[in-house]
């Protein structure tokens, strides 16, 4: 199959936030929360005019913010005798951090001729100040500020969940006093607990009104349910109401949560942080990697928490991401099983090799008879060695299981622009209208919808939506439900079509499931025109508004590698089928003689459709790469050990190859991964995207645009492929929490899990 | 049932600041302005630009709980939320902010008894006490049994010239003292409204001894002028 990787050469670096702060642009990421600090710095810019907002027909914004700034001088103080240069409009706190001195939550600092201290989060930098962050008066300020922090706060760190990891223990150690002044005969405060669901644990009695998971819920989360009621000392963080917290983000609340008021409900009183052992990783939940940090302890994956990549997932993941890790402890393959009869039967790895192999050979699959299917955490090490195999045994049937019958999707793959999401995922910052068809990002991409509503709420983004209509935490303009609209708009109907021919950098985001429907053909074809014909907006150099958002962790890499059927042999009725984690396959698609082989990590769907199944590694287990939705290749590392007897899953497909007689030329990873260098040097460059030059990405299209087979428009509505966002996958249907997220959230039922916890929780705190 | 172990009392203040669903308040209570009160809504809303419509959250919560007999219900709040297009959440921060939205049912008149520093000075806990025996013992927050009176302690009131005061309803009533709270109360009882202002005779908040300065007649133009200015 022939590749053509072409980029523009270097890659160009992507910016980060800080950078495009520092050069004056607008980005949203101003309101981000800051993490390090309760005291919120203040961005006082200079803001010039005020952006009002029109509601749009299906929503309104309930924030507003400035949309320019005046580039001002920068002004030169003295932090701890350290002279410093700022930005005019910083805030003290800043020019203190830029110095080199670190300031406390207890923000006070002293500024010479100033008779109090001043709140430096609050205070804006003047020329000529000194300041000073280290005095006795600094010190005793911060002192007070701690006890008054601590007077409500009780005293049971001991049996607290954020004990070793909490800030306020953390700051009370460093500029606390050493003994109390309390003594309150009525004692402290108490709130009563609120039930936010199966994920977040709360113990309000330890809340300091922070209001941070209030901001990350209306800001980031779209939550608009979570707020502050009652005043003064009785203030207390809540819906209200009782309800519980909807939002696939809501376990970010938890890593927001200074102290211990928000906690993990599925981690309680399971470990403490200093007995885990760390590995900085990827999710392999959606196509977006997310950067994730795995904390396991022993054998066991005991937490997983967000690693900040402001090109990725910023500080961020979903539910899904952190809350479906018990599903690797369950439902595991752990031996190698042959079928006999109708029962599985456990083999060692030689028989079960062995069986693969002749059942290769009695099952007379010549050809592309032989069919090798990867499901969605299939990673690009065993992918790549599962074509080479399946190339070498003379086949070319390779699918992906969500596809059409495994038929090769209608965007085709010999250029990568056409299934990646080539506008990258900081590039949505920068969009000003956006057409979203056939997907849901909330549900394919979680942590990716956050920055199209941050964008939607601090800028004029217009978003535009094709297919199901589904809550986007956004407003949209819904334009149809199928492949008719799309045409519509192409032709400039409505509207919308008028605000996207306005844009400065309009972007069209296609689900992948557009792909798989009947009407994809249409669909790419009519977009494809569009492309061509609006190129100068679309595809200059700089910026590619047209984007695939894929959903599955391993088809960027799939499609990068040509893991798809030639049209010979996606017609072929396969003898000898191998499914590589494929459990989305349709049963009724595999011939009832058909020989199935199936490696995987979970007794799922496909385990119950084969012959021999082979045990092999969940994401958390092994050291493999994984390409995201915009080409990003990330290397995942494994934090645990695999259970039982099963083995690293290119391992296995090269073990296969030396039963079938033909082996493959790699024997360690180094090898495979020059191979894979071979095939497309973007698989180990690592961390980065490659920007395809416009004229490839044009050569790509164009052959869509001609097309003349498939592209009649049967006028099918556009399914939402995910409805329900919490199971999704073998690990996260195998998931207690999922299927607790499931009833509570996508059923709306109450199972008494918050119940029963809410008996034992007043039993010890 | 599990015994806690920390044994403090949890100090709550008088009212709950969070919802619980009662036969009396839940949100499946219809609620909506009456034709007047829209009228007054719309007006209200007017004085505000288009997108800042939630600016009117607070004088249409106090319609509300004018029509909803002196208190906001649940039903009221979501209402209100619905007319100015805003999660119900920033409307439930609103209410429970302030003391003066009464979030349970309040008897037909509702007793306020300043009792911050200077109408205590001036005998204020006498009033309360003489309000809580004379509605047959009530406590302050209790709401008598013919659903004539409630009594509840506020902050200042502004009228501190004549303390002690208590504010009915809309009205105050100041320079009280026991006897004159007597009378305001059975006048209320008897379900007629007493003469609002100061219960000890004297006009609004001037010296009850007399006056002690302007007591000349005000001098008329043209007098202690030359005589070419006459």
């Amino acid at each position: 199959m022939l590749r053509i990787v072409s980029t523009t050469g270097a890659s160009t670096p992507v910016k980060t936030c800080a950078q495009r702060v520092a050069q004056g642009v607008t980005t949203a990421s101003n309101s981000r929360l800051r993490l390090g600090k309760l005291c919120h710095a203040v961005d006082t810019k200079n803001y010039t005019t005020l952006t009002v907002f029109t509601p749009t027909a299906s929503g309104c914004r309930s924030f507003t913010s400035s949309a320019s700034r005046r580039a001002a001088p920068d002004i030169t103080l003295t932090v701890d005798g350290k002279e410093v240069t700022v930005p005019a409009g910083s805030a003290l706190i800043q020019a203190c951090e830029a110095a080199g001195s670190p300031i406390p939550r207890m923000c006070l600092v002293e500024v010479a001729r100033s008779p109090k201290p001043v709140a430096s989060c609050a205070m804006p930098a003047m020329p000529g100040a000194v300041v000073f962050t280290n005095t006795p008066l600094v010190h005793e300020a911060r002192e007070g500020v701690m006890e008054f922090l601590l007077a409500n706060h009780p005293l049971d760190c001991p049996i607290c969940d954020q004990g070793g990891e909490c800030d306020l223990q953390d700051q009370s150690m460093r500029y606390g006093s050493d003994r109390t002044r309390f003594h309150e005969i009525a004692g402290k405060r108490a709130v009563e607990n609120k039930d936010l669901g199966p994920l977040v644990k709360t113990v309000m009695n330890r809340c300091i009104q922070c209001t941070r998971c209030v901001r990350f819920a209306n800001e980031v989360a779209g939550v608009e349910e979570l707020g502050t009621t009652g005043r003064g000392n009785y203030m207390q963080i809540g819906m209200y109401v009782e309800k519980v917290m909807d939002s696939e983000l809501s376990g970010n609340i938890v890593d927001l949560c200074p102290v211990g008021a928000l906690t993990s409900k599925p981690y309680a009183f399971h470990a403490r942080p200093w007995e885990l052992k760390n590995t900085e990783s990827v999710d392999v939940m959606d196509a977006v990697g997310s950067n994730i940090r795995i904390d396991s302890r022993g054998t066991t994956v005991m937490r997983i928490q967000p690693r900040t990549n402001d090109d990725v997932n910023e500080e961020w993941i979903s539910d899904k991401t952190r809350y479906s890790y018990d599903g690797l402890r369950f439902q595991r393959l752990d031996t190698p099983l042959i079928k006999q009869g109708d029962r599985f039967v456990p083999a060692t790895w030689e028989e079960a090799l062995e069986a693969v192999a002749t059942g290769l050979k009695s099952s007379g699959a010549k050809g592309d008879e032989i069919k090798a299917i990867a499901g969605q955490h299939a990673d690009t090490e065993s992918l790549v060695a599962l074509k080479d195999l399946v190339n070498r045994l003379g086949s070319d049937n390779l699918g992906l299981d969500s596809a059409r019958n495994g038929a090769a999707p209608f965007h085709g793959v010999d250029i990568r622009s056409n299934y990646l999401f080539n506008s990258t995922i900081p590039g949505l910052d920068e969009a000003d209208v956006i057409l979203v068809v056939g997907t849901n990002p909330r549900h394919e991409a979680a942590v990716m919808n956050s920055r199209i509503r941050r964008s939607w709420i601090h800028t004029g983004l217009e978003v535009g939506l094709i297919g199901e209509k589904v809550d986007t935490a956004y407003g949209y303009e819904h334009l149809g439900e199928g492949a008719q609209a799309v045409l519509d708009f192409v032709a400039g109907k409505g509207e919308f079509a008028k605000k996207f021919n306005g844009a400065k950098k309009p972007m069209i985001i296609v689900g992948s499931a557009v792909a798989e429907h009947a009407d994809g053909g249409a669909t790419f074809k009519a977009l494809s025109k569009f492309v061509q014909a609006n190129k100068a907006k679309m595809l200059t150099p700089e910026w590619n508004g047209f984007n695939v958002l894929q959903r599955a962790a391993s088809h960027a890499a799939a499609y990068d590698i040509g893991f798809v059927p030639s049209a010979k042999a996606a017609a072929t009725q396969p003898k000898f089928v191998y499914l590589l984690g494929a459990d989305e396959v349709e049963p009724s698609s595999l011939p009832r003689d058909a020989f199935v082989v199936y490696q995987g990590h979970h007794g799922d769907l496909g385990a119950q459709l084969a012959d021999v199944v082979l045990p092999g590694f969940a994401y958390t287990e092994k050291g493999s790469t994984w390409v995201n939705t915009e080409g990003r290749t990330q290397l995942g590392r494994g934090a645990v050990s695999a259970p039982g007897a099963s083995r690293e899953d290119w391992k296995i497909i090269r073990a296969i190859s030396e039963f079938a007689g033909n082996p493959l030329p790699y024997d360690d990873i180094l090898a495979l991964r020059d191979r894979m260098w071979e095939i497309s040097p973007s698989l180990i460059r690592y961390g980065v995207t490659e920007r395809t030059s416009p004229e490839v990405a044009l050569a790509g299209l164009a052959p869509l645009g001609t097309k003349t087979k498939d592209v009649a428009v049967s006028g099918a509505a556009f399914k939402k492929p995910i409805s329900n966002f919490y199971q999704t996958d073998p690990i996260s249907r195998a998931s207690v929490t999922m299927a607790q997220c499931t009833r509570s959230f996508v059923q709306g039922k109450d199972f008494g899990m918050s119940g029963s916890d809410k008996a034992s929780q007043a039993s010890f705190a | 049932m599990a015994r806690t172990i920390s044994s403090s009392s949890s100090r709550a203040s008088d009212a709950l600041f969070v919802h619980r669903d009662t036969p009396y308040n839940n949100s499946s209570i219809p609620f909506s302005f009456t034709p007047e009160n829209m009228k007054k809504a719309e007006e209200i809303i007017s004085h505000y630009p288009p997108q800042y419509k939630k600016a009117a959250i607070i004088p249409l919560l106090d319609l509300g709980q004018r029509q909803n007999k002196g208190w906001t219900s649940i039903s009221v709040m979501n209402y209100v939320a619905k007319l100015v297009e805003v999660p119900p959440m920033r409307v439930y921060e609103v209410a429970t902010f302030y003391t003066m939205f009464n979030r349970e049912p309040i008897g037909q008149n509702f007793v306020q008894v300043c009792t911050t520093t200077p109408c205590m000075l001036r005998g204020a806990y006498d009033i309360l006490e003489t309000v809580q025996s004379h509605l047959g013992g009530i406590h302050v927050g209790d709401t008598t049994k013919d659903g004539k009176f409630t009594l509840v302690e506020v902050e200042c009131l502004g009228a501190c010239s004549n303390a002690p005061m208590m504010a009915v309803n809309d009205d105050f009533y100041e320079d009280l003292t026991p006897e004159t709270t007597k009378k305001v109360l059975d006048v209320f009882a008897k379900g007629s409204i007493p003469k609002p202002g100061p219960q000890s005779g004297r006009q609004t908040s001037e010296n009850s001894a007399g006056l002690t300065a302007l007591t000349s007649k005000p001098y008329g133009p043209g007098e202690h002028c030359t005589p070419e200015f006459q």
